[in-house]
């Protein structure tokens, strides 16, 4: 982007003159830095300093092998957990600053869509160094699409076709599966419980999608989002399971010890499930996995899960 | 209780009757308030995450917008980054301050803000509306406006419940001080609950989108940011010390200050015209920055004392300053990501405050 500037803005050239004399006497420090800054744009072929901005791009390149290569990851890259411990934080996706993405001379930047806030983005865009904006959404073919993406700006494009196609093979086998249950469970997705009520999953959320996928029913598929509901609400909603996720929210609060939960059939045979909430819901690497695990738990005679710990 | 102490306080001196001579001083503090804004500017523009070394930062600005000096990088980090951001920075300060400073005197009462005459309560309704319903009914106008919807939102969202409060305010050509006040809080309130209704309609991200916005921020200052902006902030500071002798005389009373020879209706209108339009201008850059315009017009009464003549140029610059200094904070802090400036503004600036009122309790009225 070129510049588009009129005029010189006011306070430009005593800035300008000043500028050499105050900060020479000012930051001797400053030079220490140019070894960093130096080393945009030279890699050409293979990138080395990438900046990933994203729970899932992270989570992708961790399981491509490509951690090396992160030099640092946005707040929302909780999984694995020495993301967030090993690499600096450059803040919450979209609340980025761009100097702050830039002073870590990166010669690529994988950022997810929703990225922001926009004039960041468009300067990060300018800076002449490699971005790569990964589409967000909560449905299989959007996770296979952000791997495919991701794994061919990191040259790594046969692994990541393969990955995509083990993430079909992987839901089609638990299609399958699925396929001859005649009695769907009614499911309700309790993100957190907010007082003593439920704050509870409606459509297009990926709560709704993992439930979906997982072959059950959401009983709450005629709300939008996340909505937090009476507590007679949703003992009227009389679903058969209920689902919660650790990780996410002030914890603690066991849903079936409200009574109005307790008196759901869900409630009388104690059919609450507790998963991770990244793990279920970040629609990553992980997905296919966690969805099995959660089709388990609704049907266990029919559904064999993961070994892994929920 | 506070309206009768800051009225006990001769906001007219005569001068010569205090010890030292204010207006001596007031000029020694703005020549002193300017040179350190000087240097704030050009430390604002030499500091950041990015460490460029001086003599780099230095080569790139004389390089031009332009110019070849430098890599990309760090071009877009002095040009596109850091000199918008400070110049945008100095500008919201100032505006912040004086607005404060005009809406204190115009009110005599020191708890007066833009937010008084519904600015702030009118732009987050638009900003979160904006946000909530960009997806949904307000998508024409999100598709239309880009990148721009919510900074323009906020500012005709501001400018809209001023002009309102204001009408309701006026009668037969005379506005009421008394009624824009209470127009104001029941307008506020009214806002308010509507915000609150949206926020209920929000989701996870929308809600946090709207934190960060209310907590304010200079992270997406930009150069058609500031030139979309800079005429109204100007014009405020260009034109609040036209109004320091009439706010200057609007202390001891309306009626005594017409009988002084202000055009009392005309301040009212014209103050209310400048501050709506540069906070409006202001918040829609960078959010809601709270504290800048109480604190620093106060912190200048004390030193400098109450004459709006010294008052309102020395809160533009200190209210620069301020800003500047919080947002080199912000962004160093925690690099490579940005705190919201809000926070900073308050931490910085509110002990020295307590620290001003403490050595000064008991002395001028306080």
């Amino acid at each position: 982007m070129r510049f588009p500037l009129p005029t010189r803005p006011a306070g430009f050239w005593p800035a300008a003159f000043a500028a050499p004399l105050v900060a020479a006497c000012l930051w001797p420090l400053g030079t220490l830095a140019q070894a960093t800054a130096g080393g945009t744009g030279a890699a050409e072929s293979r990138h080395e300093r990438i900046v990933s901005i994203g729970g899932a791009i992270t989570e992708i390149l961790y399981a491509l092998g490509e951690d090396e290569r992160i030099v640092a990851v946005d707040t929302t890259s909780r999984y694995p957990a020495e993301a967030l411990a090993q690499k600096p934080d450059t803040g919450y996706l979209r609340r980025l600053s761009a100097e702050g993405v830039l002073s870590l001379a990166p010669d690529l930047v994988l950022m997810e869509e929703g990225a922001g806030p926009p004039e960041a983005v468009e300067m990060i865009d300018a800076a002449g160094i490699a971005v790569r904006h990964v589409p967000a959404g909560e449905s299989v073919e959007s996770l296979k699409d952000k791997i495919r993406i991701v794994a061919d700006a990191v040259e790594r494009t046969d692994e990541g076709a393969a990955m995509a196609d083990r993430i079909d093979v992987q839901f089609a086998a638990l299609d399958a599966e699925l396929s001859t249950i005649r009695d769907r469970k009614r499911v309700l997705f309790i993100l957190s419980m907010s007082d003593g009520r439920p704050n509870a999953a409606g459509r297009n959320t990926a709560a709704d999608a993992v439930i979906a996928l997982s072959g059950g029913t959401n009983v709450l598929d005629d709300v939008e989002g996340y909505k937090v509901l009476s507590t007679e609400a949703a003992t009227a909603l009389s679903p058969d399971v209920i689902v919660t996720v650790s990780g996410a929210g002030p914890g603690g609060a066991d849903p079936l010890s409200v009574p109005a939960l307790a008196a759901t059939p869900a409630g009388r045979t104690g059919a609450l499930v507790t998963m991770d909430a990244l793990r279920l819901l970040g629609f990553g690497p992980r997905t296919p996995a966690a969805v099995r695990d959660l089709a388990s738990r609704l049907y266990p005679d029919r559904v064999a899960g993961t070994d892994k710990t929920p | 209780m506070i309206i009768d102490a800051l009225r006990a306080v001769p906001l007219v001196q005569p001068s010569g009757t205090m010890s030292g001579d204010r207006s001596v001083r007031a000029r020694r503090a703005l020549v002193g308030l300017f040179l350190l804004l000087a240097i704030v500017m050009v430390l604002g523009i030499g500091t950041g995450p990015a460490l460029l070394s001086p003599g780099k930062v230095a080569a790139v600005l004389l390089s031009g917008p332009n110019g070849a000096a430098g890599s990309p990088a760090d071009h877009v980090i002095v040009w596109q980054i850091r000199l918008p951001r400070v110049l945008l920075g100095a500008l919201v300060g100032a505006s912040l301050a004086v607005c404060g400073a005009v809406m204190q005197g115009l009110f005599r009462n020191p708890l007066a803000d833009p937010g008084l005459i519904g600015i702030s309560s009118g732009a987050a309704l638009a900003a979160v509306a904006t946000i909530v319903l960009s997806g949904g009914i307000l998508a024409p106008y999100a598709a239309l406006a880009g990148i721009y919807a919510l900074p323009l939102a906020a500012f005709l969202g501001g400018l809209a419940a001023t002009l309102l409060i204001y009408r309701i305010g006026t009668l037969a050509g005379r506005s009421s001080m008394a009624l824009i006040l209470l127009a104001g809080i029941a307008l506020g309130a009214l806002a308010g609950a509507l915000t609150g209704f949206l926020l209920y309609l929000s989701d996870d991200r929308q809600l946090r989108d709207i934190t960060f916005w209310s907590l304010g921020g200079l992270g997406a200052a930009s150069w058609t940011k500031l030139l979309a902006s800079a005429p109204m902030m100007l014009l405020a500071l260009l034109a609040a010390p036209l109004a320091a002798r009439g706010l200057n005389a609007i202390v001891l009373g309306e009626a005594e200050a017409f009988h002084m020879g202000v055009r009392v209706q005309w301040l009212k209108r014209g103050t209310i015209l400048i501050v709506a339009l540069a906070t409006g201008a202001a918040v829609a850059v960078s959010g809601t920055i709270g504290f800048v315009g109480i604190v620093v017009p106060h912190l200048l009464r004390l030193w400098l004392g109450p004459d709006h003549r010294g008052l309102l140029p020395a809160s533009a610059l200190a209210g620069a300053i301020l800003l500047i200094v919080a947002d080199m904070a912000a962004r160093s802090i925690v690099a490579p990501a940005e705190l919201p400036i809000g926070i900073l503004t308050a931490t910085l600036g509110a002990p020295v405050f307590l620290l001003i009122l403490l050595r000064r309790r008991g002395a001028g009225g306080i």
